[in-house]
């Protein structure tokens, strides 16, 4: 139990922190967004001012410590603040934004894993075979920045071929919906997006785990296990793979920030309508609210995930539970 | 570019004294092929722009995106600038982002990743915890909202953030590889003899963290190329200066892909893949040449690029890490 305490205090901190930074980022940048706003709008009154700064909580009424307070008891409520440019609640932007980056994301993440830790598996199997050797040259891939590789495909397989959209969730004039026209222009337009995360992220879930197995192959336990004349399909699945996927499990919550920033660039190269693009757009029109919302979403969710994760460790090796049991 | 940043591995074998002058022969191809492709690439860098056949940002409407030819060897772009000049100019201010970030995140690795591991007790906790938390939060929208903040950032700025932002990875191995040589014979000899604690620090276990030092250095230039490039590409940063993001933001900005002008976007993505390939395989050789283990396994039974030891419970596994594991 001690981990899991442990852990929650982690996480505790981790979640106050993002909270903070999302404070004071704000308060420590140059010239103020209210002001920047307040200059942007036209036939603004000057009172206005006054409630712009009220909405972005950088008015100077009140203590830094009053205000921190006031924020605290707004996120509490699910508050993020308005959107002027988008006049809607913040909270709401994300809510209609976020399942589109959840979906495509998380499913491409989660075929991404099995996919490469299998591919892993097999390189390490049979060693030396085409698809140990290729390893190296998928360096270069998982090199290529993600929204390269979305330029590259969009200009083979959508502009040329078009075979595929070339942008948006889905298709114009449809309304969003649970319908089987919008279902399924929906999964039509997230195939090349979803390709581009899994070109890039399989690679390096496949070197880690083909390392981790020859490590493991090498084992006398393996070795024991060929002895007693198990078939290679027990002895590399039941015994090796079961024992070489925990540092896989366990680099997936580290990953995960990684893939959430390839995720990032991936919907703005596609104009996907997720968090990402939605964060994009906040920059460039000086969204303030929406931009610092964006990003504390994005924080907690990739806590919570970190948290999964954890726990889906601790299930998953039994060494984690008995070693911080001391 | 998502699982690209490995920690490196943690050496918690006994340090065989280093062998020095590995000669060139030993290393594998791999780590040949990424020293081969990084050198290039400095090379590049420090001399391309004596190379340049025009000046980068001169615009000539009359030769406005033209496909290669003589004159224009990769072409020109939309404002008929040369597209091999902004390229050897791009490469020189990215790499230079990139190798600046990681001395700053190099050099506040080695202090947090030492002092939490030499010190332990309280230190460790706390600065464990703090590199733990900068390590989950996501970098990327965290760059994303500062930059949106510091509008028109040059290349100063972009070098600090994200040097301030990359050296959690690095300070969790050194703190690891510290934890571990702190308690060894030799550092514990050392010190019977009475030697001070900076003697020990530098010149018992700093020289044993060389290699794992230098793994982590490269992989931080890597993850600040990435980053930079993307920032740039975003257009978060001064879209005037030159470098291989900003190529790809204007040819994304003035609808390359439309007006299908594929040489204006293909060199500069092909050369941050290129590069990045080049610094992960020169990883795999550093590796090699810092785990001995490695390398007598380069025979018939190579294990080249091997990064994790899942038999082994190291010390980090003692606090559990954002991943949490036994590494």
């Amino acid at each position: 139990m001690r981990f899991f305490a442990r852990r929650l205090v982690f996480y505790f901190v981790a979640a106050w922190a993002a909270v903070t930074i999302n404070f004071v980022i704000p308060r420590l940048m140059p010239g103020n967004p209210a002001e920047s706003l307040f200059q942007s709008m036209q036939n603004a009154q000057p009172g206005e001012l006054k409630a712009i700064e009220a909405e972005f909580g950088v008015g100077h009424d009140g203590s830094a410590l009053h205000q921190y307070g006031q924020y605290l008891a707004n996120l509490l409520h699910g508050n993020l603040g308005h959107s002027v440019i988008l006049s809607a609640q913040v909270s709401t932007v994300i809510g209609q934004t976020l399942p589109w980056t959840l979906v495509l994301v998380g499913s491409a993440t989660v075929i991404s894993f099995f996919t490469g830790t299998l591919l892993g598996i097999l390189a390490a199997w049979r060693r030396g075979g085409w698809l140990d050797r290729v390893l190296p040259g998928l360096t270069f891939i998982q090199a290529m920045p993600y929204f390269f590789l979305a330029l590259l495909l969009v200009d083979g397989l959508a502009m040329h071929l078009h075979w595929f959209p070339e942008q948006q969730g889905y298709s114009q004039g449809l309304v969003p919906g649970w319908h089987a026209s919008f279902i399924a222009s929906a999964i039509y337009h997230s195939i090349l997006p979803a390709i581009t995360i899994l070109v890039t992220t399989m690679a390096g879930w496949m070197l880690q785990m083909r390392n981790v197995m020859i490590t493991t192959i090498g084992e006398d336990y393996v070795l024991a296990a060929q002895a007693k004349g198990l078939s290679p399909r027990r002895v590399v699945m039941a015994y090796a793979a079961r024992n070489a996927v925990l540092p896989q499990l366990a680099g997936f919550g580290l990953a995960l920030g990684f893939v959430v920033s390839g995720a990032l660039l991936m919907e703005i190269g596609f104009s996907y309508p997720g968090v990402g693009l939605t964060l994009y757009n906040a920059v460039l029109s000086e969204d303030y609210p929406t931009m610092q919302g964006i990003f504390l979403v994005i924080a907690l969710v990739v806590l919570l995930a970190n948290l999964i994760m954890d726990a889906a460790y601790v299930l998953a090796d039994p060494r984690a539970r008995s070693r911080e049991a001391r | 570019m998502a699982a690209l940043r490995r920690l490196p591995e943690t050496h918690v074998t006994a340090p065989t004294r280093r062998q020095r002058g590995v000669a060139w022969r030993q290393l594998s191809l791999k780590a040949k092929v990424g020293a081969g492709i990084c050198g290039f690439f400095v090379l590049m860098a420090v001399f391309g722009p004596l190379f340049e056949p025009y000046d980068p940002a001169s615009q000539n409407q009359v030769g406005a995106a033209g496909a290669p030819s003589l004159q224009h060897l990769l072409g020109t772009t939309s404002l008929g600038q040369d597209v091999l000049s902004q390229l050897l100019a791009g490469t020189r201010a990215t790499l230079l982002v990139g190798v600046g970030a990681a001395v700053i995140a190099t050099a506040l690795s080695i202090v947090f990743g030492i002092t939490a591991g030499y010190l332990g007790a309280w230190w460790d906790e706390g600065l464990s915890l703090f590199t733990n938390v900068v390590l989950v939060l996501p970098a990327l929208p965290l760059l994303i909202v500062l930059l949106g903040y510091l509008p028109k950032s040059g290349i100063t700025s972009t070098i600090l953030v994200l040097g301030l932002l990359g050296w959690p990875w690095g300070a969790r191995v050194i703190r690891a590889q510290t934890l571990s040589l702190r308690t060894r014979d030799f550092v514990a000899a050392a010190r019977e003899t009475g030697e001070s604690s900076a003697r020990l620090i530098f010149f018992e276990i700093l020289p044993n963290e060389v290699s794992l030092i230098a793994a982590s250095f490269v992989s931080t230039v890597l993850y600040a190329v990435g980053t930079s490039v993307a920032l740039a590409y975003l257009g978060l940063y001064n879209v005037d200066s030159q470098s291989l993001g900003t190529m790809l933001y204007w040819a994304q900005n003035q609808n390359a892909i439309f007006v299908n002008a594929w040489w204006w976007f293909v060199p500069p993505g092909i050369f941050v893949a290129l590069l990045g390939a080049g610094l992960v395989l020169l990883n795999f050789g550093i590796d090699e040449l810092g785990n001995p283990r490695l390398r007598e396994a380069a025979g018939a039974n190579r294990i080249d690029g091997r990064r994790w030891r899942p038999a082994d419970p190291t010390p980090v596994s003692r606090s559990l890490g954002a991943g949490g594991s036994p590494r």
